[in-house]
């Protein structure tokens, strides 16, 4: 065990790698694990924010949802012809979102910016809800493309559930490399200096506000990833990708997964989404019982499954909240 | 909380999500010959729609019964599976998913609302399954949503408003005031409407959006009495639609001028009461008193109230119609192929399953159905828990209340 | 755009409705997070509570009067449950910690009233006694509303008075300027944070209780109306009370003036007003300057 948990702390990102080439083969069907892909992905882009920055945002669906509309509406409106482009219309609105929605709510600390960057979010939301024009209003966007990729001159098609997987996996494992070095570089340093204390981290001649800011996007970068894929996987962006259910759901999975743990969020959206695609066969009481599961968590498990087993198993120090 | 609780807590989970992981997962080659014929039924289960739902998941059921009580179709069991959509698109989505790809479903009937039902037609077309969908919605039927395996069982906004329209201006006047929820169905339906009364010669005084669920009628009221219109249009849905129904009566509007909605469905009489509803004129697809005049609406009815004790309501009605549909597609193919099934359906397109003649349009697969004008009976008049609303009118169904296809973007 | 005194006064009027119950919302909400830095994310639940509570306790009693005065206060005993049970464990935690309980309190009690009420919500009309409308000459006023004013004008004036002439306000005021102090002089925190987190939630339970005859009683009515609180303090100044009732009243009235104005705004004003207010004064209103909290 403790030779595992090792080679989970050196070499996390390749574990990521194996265990999720394997993955859909240990799902019920395909497009479960393809929505856990993207959720981790979703949470994982929470979760630099959060677990790593100490900054917890209510209102992330503002990204996921840029993402999706930006991909969406590249896609099925603009009309683009590359899927890499439509696909990378996402993050580039999301990016754009959080550098002027971090400005307003980073004036603010603590409880203030959560709720502050709900409200955005919620503006956000009415204003998708309105401008039926560009984004379908609360019909959503329809008649998204999933254009074949252009690989080298082949055209692999997507439309088949097991192929979508294979490819939204090589774009998040990039994205989990990506996250890697963020919080390897001396700017991930500073991340977690600000969520430890954020005040020495300042006294030590850091400008946090940037640090943060920073943080903010790279963040909303993730989640709109996220959203640009779900928006594929989807073929429709709806309405309520922006609302603070969505926000809500991503906090509940990297909680539950464990907060500042590299794999946390990936666990947390599994957990989420398995346990609720499998429930919701048989109670419609779902939201109770999450509800129920989350607060348990709260309470008693703060660190969340990932980070508890991390914290309890030898060697698994390592592999927690320091990748 | 000690640490062995903690423990016993992981072990728990633990244990439940790797039974999940792999419950479901047993392979194709264990299901036998002579399997079940699925079909897939996504409704808003939770939500405030659930009434409407647990009617449409009672018409279903009836459906399946009665293929099932003569042999099944094709010899094959019929097995209707019923998920949650939560009325929202993105699990919907999912849904669909999971019954296609998961419970192999060969046909998938439902949806309520109609941002979920696009959501759910996006994936039924991917994945080459006929879907039949009964919930209300301009777009289903229309480029770019609309496929060749893709039927609208219920009516849109655009039939409904014009058959409405239409009857109102000829007989309740034609000075109109609409108070219309600003999202697309409410938009959908003021649009038709304007046109309609335009068409009729009538004179709209004015229009009113309002944010929807915000139902605070109460300063647009004054000024709308003021204007004396001789029709109020209530464009708003659900519980906005009794909210403001409330604040006319409590305005006096109810007796200075006629009240009028595009649908009236059953569940809004029994949730507003008879008070709320007396005289409030409405169109609606199907209500259970039409048993007393046509035959299969009897067979339909007799089954509801043996099985479940309450008459079928408007949603559960186009749900029992469309696994029947289903069901008679598949007999006419002979096969349980999608594309076979919905060639098959145009080909004879004509049915009756529990109102009468109805028939798919070749073009946009659209159900051409009749409609009844009704109107809500008032306190004292009502006849048991069910019987709350008058037959008017019949408007027998015609191609020319829909747009025409050249409209919808097809040939 | 008719925008005669006739056409524009019901919309001030309706605003000024909406603009109480905002009032009691947000003063319930900055109370608790005044004296206890804790925003509870559950305080919309409750409100939807003190609606569902209201029409239960007329369906048993027949008297909207009666229900209208127990409801407050059994939402009020739930705050009490909740401080003593599930906030107080947090105490000495991540200050985010009470904001994901209560988010997640609040989705339990969401379902539970489904649960227990059913999924469509209930109606609830308001007394025959209140059920017309008073003729002032230039414009009716429905009675039952201007109730609304009248009763949120004498719960604040109350908590008013309990706050500056009772000792226990006291302690409150001084407990929300400096807890450490107020430890030191051998006062019981606990009993007081248990108090106004009680209160709190009562004043919320009042105002789903004085709305549900206006809006009906359903699971979800809530939800928006918690965040637009928020924005009332983010706006008015977190902490102050003042700050909460000019603010809940100026919003109320940015809501009714836009729907009158441009409908397809009224959503998004309350939150334009917020970024203004980011913009120019971060701390709110009446916040106290350079509080970057």
């Amino acid at each position: 065990m403790g030779a595992v948990t090792a080679f989970l702390s050196r070499h996390p990102v390749a574990a990521f790698g194996v265990f999720f080439a394997v993955f859909p083969f240990l799902m019920p069907y395909k497009a479960l694990a393809s929505q856990v892909l993207i959720f981790g992905l979703f949470a994982l882009g929470f979760n630099l924010l959060y677990g790593y920055t100490g900054l917890l945002s209510f209102g992330h669906a503002a990204y996921y949802g840029l993402g999706a509309y930006g991909t969406g509406i590249a896609l099925a409106k603009l009309k683009v012809s590359s899927l890499w482009l439509g696909l990378a219309a996402g993050p580039l609105l999301a990016v754009v979102g959080a550098v002027i929605i971090g400005f307003f709510c980073l004036r603010r600390r603590g409880i203030y910016f959560a709720m502050l960057t709900l409200a955005f979010a919620q503006l956000l939301y009415f204003v998708a809800f309105h401008m039926a024009d560009l984004t379908g209003g609360d019909d959503g966007l329809r008649g998204i493309p999933l254009l074949p990729v252009n690989l080298f001159g082949w055209k692999i098609d997507l439309e088949n559930s097991l192929a979508f997987y294979y490819f939204a996996f090589v774009i998040v494992w990039a994205a989990v490399a990506g996250l890697k070095r963020i919080l390897d570089s001396p700017f991930g340093t500073v991340l977690q200096a600000i969520r430890e204390n954020g005040d020495r981290a300042s006294a030590c001649g850091y400008d946090i506000n940037r640090v943060k800011h920073l943080s903010f996007v790279f963040s909303a970068f993730f989640a709109g990833l996220a959203g640009g894929l779900d928006a594929l996987r989807l073929a429709v962006v709806p309405v309520e990708s922006l609302y603070w259910v969505t926000s809500g759901q991503v906090v509940i999975m990297t909680l539950l997964g464990g907060a500042g743990t590299f794999f946390g969020p990936f666990v947390g959206a599994g957990t989420y989404l398995v346990l609720g695609d499998r429930l919701a066969v048989f109670t419609e009481r779902w939201p109770l019982v999450i509800g129920l599961i989350f607060m348990a968590f709260v309470l008693f498990l703060p660190k969340g499954i990932w980070g508890t087993l991390v914290d309890k198993l030898p060697g698994g120090q390592a592999a927690g909240a320091k990748p | 909380m000690t640490s062995m609780t903690r423990r016993k807590f992981l072990a728990a989970t633990g244990a439940t999500a790797g039974a999940m992981a792999t419950q479901g997962w047993f392979p194709a080659v264990l299901r036998a010959q002579g399997e079940p014929l699925r079909i897939g039924c996504p409704l808003p289960l939770s939500g405030p729609f659930a009434a409407l739902a647990a009617d449409m998941q009672r018409g279903a059921q009836l459906a399946q019964d009665e293929l099932n009580a003569k042999g099944g179709v094709m010899g094959r069991k019929v097995e209707v599976l019923f998920r949650d959509d939560e009325l929202k698109p993105a699990v919907g989505a999912q849904r669909t998913k999971e019954l296609i790809e998961n419970q192999k479903v060969q046909f998938v009937v439902g949806g309520l609302a109609a941002h979920v039902q696009m959501a759910i037609n996006e994936q039924t077309k991917k994945s080459k399954v006929l879907f039949i969908s009964t919930s209300q919605s301009d777009e289903i039927s229309a480029k770019p949503d609309t496929s060749p395996i893709t039927f609208h069982e219920a009516l849109n906004p655009t039939i409904t408003c014009r058959v409405m329209g239409s009857w109102v201006a000829q007989n309740l006047g034609k000075k109109w005031w609409i108070v219309y929820a600003d999202y697309a169905w409410g938009k959908q339906c003021n649009a038709v409407l304007q046109d309609t009364l335009a068409k009729q010669g009538g004179t709209l005084l004015g229009a009113t959006p309002y944010p929807l669920g915000s139902a605070e009628f109460s300063a647009h009221l004054p000024k709308i009495q003021a204007a004396k219109p001789d029709v109020f249009m209530n464009v708003a849905p659900g519980a906005d639609n009794v909210a403001l129904h409330k604040q006319l009566k409590s305005f006096g509007m109810d007796k200075t001028m006629k009240l009028a909605q595009p649908l009236l469905w059953i569940s809004y009489l029994k949730e507003g009461g008879p008070e709320v509803y007396n005289d409030v004129y409405g169109a609606i697809n199907w209500y259970w008193e039409l048993e007393s005049s046509i035959p299969s609406a009897k067979k339909f009815v007799d089954a509801s109230l043996k099985k479940f004790n309450i008459p079928p309501g408007d949603y559960g009605a186009y749900a029992y119609s469309g696994v029947l549909e289903v069901g008679r597609g598949v007999e006419l193919a002979k096969s349980t192929d999608s594309e076979a099934v919905a060639n098959a359906l145009r080909k004879n397109p004509v049915y009756d399953h529990f109102k009468g003649k109805q028939w798919w349009r070749a073009c946009d697969n659209k159900a051409m159905q009749d409609m009844w004008i009704v109107k809500g009976r008032g306190p004292g008049k009502t006849k048991g828990d069910w019987g709350l609303m008058d037959m008017v009118a019949k408007v027998a169904a015609d191609e020319k209340y829909d747009r025409t296809c050249a409209e919808k973007g097809l040939a | 755009m008719d925008v005669s005194l006739a056409a524009v006064l019901p919309q001030v009027f309706t605003g000024l409705v909406l603009g109480m119950l905002f009032v009691l919302l947000a003063v319930g909400l900055s109370l608790i997070f005044g004296l206890m830095t804790v925003v509870n994310f559950s305080h919309g639940a409750l409100y939807m509570l003190g609606a569902y509570f209201t029409v239960f306790f007329l369906t048993y009693t027949r008297s909207f009067w009666v229900a209208l005065a127990v409801a407050p206060f059994i939402v009020g005993a739930i705050g009490l449950l909740i401080e003593r049970f599930l906030i107080r464990r947090l105490y000495g935690r991540s200050p985010d910690d009470p904001l994901l309980l209560t988010f997640g309190l609040s989705l339990v009690l969401i379902e539970t009233a489904k649960l227990i009420w059913g999924k469509i919500g209930l109606t609830l009309d308001p007394p025959r006694e209140l059920g017309g409308a008073v003729n002032l000459g230039f414009m009716a006023f429905p009675a039952y509303r201007l109730f609304v004013i009248a009763v949120t004008i004498v719960v604040l004036i109350a908590l008013w008075a309990f706050l500056t002439r009772t000792n226990v306000g006291l302690i409150i005021r001084a407990g929300s300027r400096d807890p450490l102090m107020v430890r030191a002089l051998g006062i019981d925190l606990n009993r007081i944070w248990l108090l106004v987190f009680g209160i709190g939630c009562g004043l919320a339970g009042l105002a789903g209780a004085l709305a549900g005859p206006m809006r009906g009683a359903y699971a979800d009515m809530g939800v928006t109306m918690v965040i637009e609180s928020f924005v009332v303090i983010v706006v008015g100044g977190m902490g102050s009370l003042l700050g909460a009732v000019v603010a809940g009243l100026l919003l109320g009235q940015v809501v009714g003036v836009t729907t009158f104005l441009a409908p397809k705004l009224a959503e998004i004003m309350v939150f334009v007003v917020m970024a203004l207010v980011l913009l120019i004064r971060p701390s709110g209103i009446f916040g106290e300057a350079g509080l970057a909290e």
